[in-house]
């Protein structure tokens, strides 16, 4: 009987109904007494290995699916690994490092570099991670991952088929590109990050909650995994964007054309 | 008519705030202040996406229909939320009256009447035949009341026993292996709907509270039925009615407690009854205190939001510290019940205050929305509707503070 692990990060972000707004200093985003949440692409991603593993269940498949959830980031971030436990995963990895109710921004390549050390310890066959985080929205961190480990890699992938089989050795994923669908085929071991449309997430049951107390949550610290998570980068300051002005009606397609021609100068 | 329409064309405007919350974020539990331990605050988190998602949308609907909407049994039941209190091995959560508070007071924020009927359901019935139930009645009735697949209710006042319950006349005499229950019960929460009903009756009619007894009524019982649905100021969707006995036949295994000791079943079941009920008005004020914080936000009257102006900065304070006195109270009884001190005098004072400050965080929230507050596109005035019931429900204001009184009276009488 073979084991299938699926690694599946998971990143506590500003919840996505949140008003952003810039902290006094200048330096971030007020996160002190803001809802968090977990990153809706995560949540997609955690969702998408827990349906794997059912249909692995189901065909009763000879290769059993175990899920790790991982997250990088303060105390706090224990939450949303608690929330992917309580979706289904096995057990969970947090690398702790910053402070709650401070901004902690380690850059993507050193999220990378943390995973990467990770997948050396737990070889998984395959990592999912959100196409992006909601708050930077960097978009990096999959892609770099795939780099560092030197495995193929399916981005902003929408629809995921591993089969359940003995030992699996390919996946198939599709993705929404411009013309249409592409279909991509990749050997594992793989790294794939999600798109919405994916599959739309479980709720958090009561019980599920509960049962999940009793799943392990490891704690590592960068420096257990030999990565210094110092930026290179400074933040100089941070602004609100500045306000859209709202538009204005016009009465005709000629005052339309000439508003075009000689305010806007587009045409 | 101008003016009318102006006020439409205003609303138009706002209006999709409210039907797909951009700001819900901004919402002012203060997770801190409310001191739950994270295991407490993600079972809040749990609760809320799935009221927000589930509930809240229907909320407006279910009101105007006035009908409870029924898949909610299934999902609730799925959720995990109608055994909060009932130990594991009847399919409950086993966990204690802060969480079942806490879920209470997240389903009132989405809608009142479902908060209601929920409480009823999860407390009022399927607390009850935990506590007084026997092993039998409890693996026969619990699992099914909590997955959903039955409702429960609970019935007490009659037409002309409200505030004074134990005046109650429907009678139950024992016949062989039964007992014929004869008489009406009136306002009962979930009346049309329940498959499975906690009632108190008089098997002793000239014991007063000593004749009161417990049953477990099943729906199909033989002479049981129910008179048409009450037409009510708010809690639509929370369907209430008139229960009918007409020598309503019930096996005596049915009894739940002892023959005669249903006083105490009635009387230590509203001690929980009150305060998990409590939390339906910190939710009905939490939605008030959103919407209107949102609101006076967003409306700009002289150039400026109303929000900034003084007169609407005291009512946004008022509102705000009534809501956080009211929730710290509440929760404050709830850990000590949890912690074995389950208090009279406390149960009727967290449902006493926390009720009269809801009518009054809605009738302000009305008042900041101003035309806005008063048409039903916008839910203050549903929110009021609901709030006004908890003054009225689970006993008077006036019965609550006489307990109170009562308690004081008590330590002063020997």
């Amino acid at each position: 009987m073979s084991n299938l692990r699926i690694l599946v990060g998971v990143k506590r972000v500003i919840d996505y109904a949140v008003k952003v707004r810039v902290n006094r200093a200048q330096t971030g985003v007020e996160v002190a007494n803001v809802k968090h949440s977990i990153n809706p692409f995560d949540e997609i991603g955690v969702e998408e290995a827990i349906r794997i593993r059912e249909r692995f269940a189901k065909a009763k498949s000879p290769t059993s699916v175990e899920i790790v959830a991982v997250s990088c980031g303060p105390p706090k971030s224990q939450e949303v690994l608690r929330t992917a436990l309580a979706m289904g995963a096995d057990r969970a990895i947090h690398v702790e490092y910053g402070k709650d109710n401070e901004q902690n921004t380690i850059e993507p390549l050193v999220v990378a570099k943390l995973f990467n050390e990770i997948v050396k310890k737990e070889q998984p066959g395959l990592v999912i991670m959100g196409k992006q985080a909601i708050d930077d929205d960097s978009g990096q961190c999959g892609q770099i991952l795939a780099g560092l480990m030197d495995v193929s890699q399916a981005t902003n992938v929408s629809k995921l088929d591993v089969e359940p089989m003995e030992a699996p050795k390919t996946l198939t994923t599709m993705c929404e590109i411009d013309g249409g669908m592409e279909t991509l085929k990749c050997e594992l071991p793989a790294v794939v990050t999600t798109d919405l449309r994916l599959n739309e997430p479980r709720f958090v049951s009561l019980p599920n909650l509960v049962k999940a107390k009793k799943k392990p949550i490891n704690k590592l610290t960068p420096a257990d995994l030999g990565i210094d998570i110092v930026s290179k980068l400074e933040t100089l300051k941070v602004n609100e964007p500045p306000v859209r002005k709202a538009g204005i009606k016009v009465e005709s397609v000629d005052e339309l054309l000439d508003k075009l021609r000689n305010e806007a100068k587009v045409i | 008519m101008l003016m009318r329409l102006k006020l439409r064309n205003n609303f138009k405007a706002t209006t999709n705030i409210f039907r797909a919350p951009q700001h819900k974020g901004i919402s002012t539990y203060n997770v801190a202040v409310a001191g739950l331990t994270s295991e407490q605050h993600e079972f809040r988190e749990a609760v809320s996406s799935f009221v927000d998602k589930e509930l809240s949308p229907r909320a407006a609907q279910i009101d105007k229909d006035n009908e409870f909407p029924n898949d909610m049994w299934k999902k609730f039941g799925d959720m995990g939320l109608l055994g909060i209190t009932v130990a594991q091995k009847y399919g409950g959560l086993g966990q204690g009256y802060l969480e079942h508070c806490i879920a209470m007071e997240q389903i009132s924020r989405g809608s009142g009447s479902v908060g209601l009927s929920y409480g009823a359901h999860s407390n009022l019935c399927v607390n009850q035949i935990h506590r007084n139930g026997n092993e039998q009645q409890k693996e026969k009735y619990l699992p099914k009341l909590i997955s959903g697949d039955h409702v429960g209710a609970l019935a007490m006042s009659e037409p002309g026993s409200g505030s004074d319950v134990v005046s109650m006349r429907l009678k139950a005499e024992r016949k062989g292996d039964k007992y014929i229950l004869n008489g009406n019960k009136f306002w009962i929460t979930n009346g049309p709907d329940a498959d499975v009903l906690v009632v108190y009756a008089k098997t002793d009619m000239s014991a007063g509270p000593k004749g009161i007894t417990a049953f477990i009524i099943e729906k199909g019982f033989k002479g049981f039925s129910t008179h048409q649905k009450l037409d009510k100021l708010g809690m639509r969707g929370s369907n209430t009615c008139e229960l009918v006995f007409e020598n309503c036949e019930v096996p005596v295994e049915n009894v739940l407690g002892d023959v005669g000791k249903g006083v105490y079943v009635l009387m230590s079941g509203l001690e929980y009854e009150r305060l998990v009920l409590a939390a339906g008005p910190l939710g009905l004020m939490q939605a008030a205190l959103d919407i209107t914080v949102d609101y006076v936000h967003t409306r700009k009257q002289f150039g400026k939001a109303i929000g900034e102006f003084q007169l609407i900065q005291g009512k946004l304070a008022d509102m705000y510290t009534k809501l956080n006195a009211s929730r710290a109270y509440t929760y404050a009884v709830a850990r000590a019940c949890d912690d074995g001190h389950a208090s009279n005098k406390d149960c009727a004072g967290v449902i006493l205050y926390s009720a009269e400050r809801a009518t009054e965080v809605a009738l302000d929230a009305i008042q900041c929305l101003g035309g806005n507050g008063y048409i039903n596109d916008y839910p203050t005035g549903r929110i009021l509707r609901d709030a006004k019931l908890y003054e009225i429900g689970a006993g008077t204001s006036e019965i609550r503070r006489m307990l109170i009184g009562r308690e004081f009276n008590k330590e002063f009488s020997h």
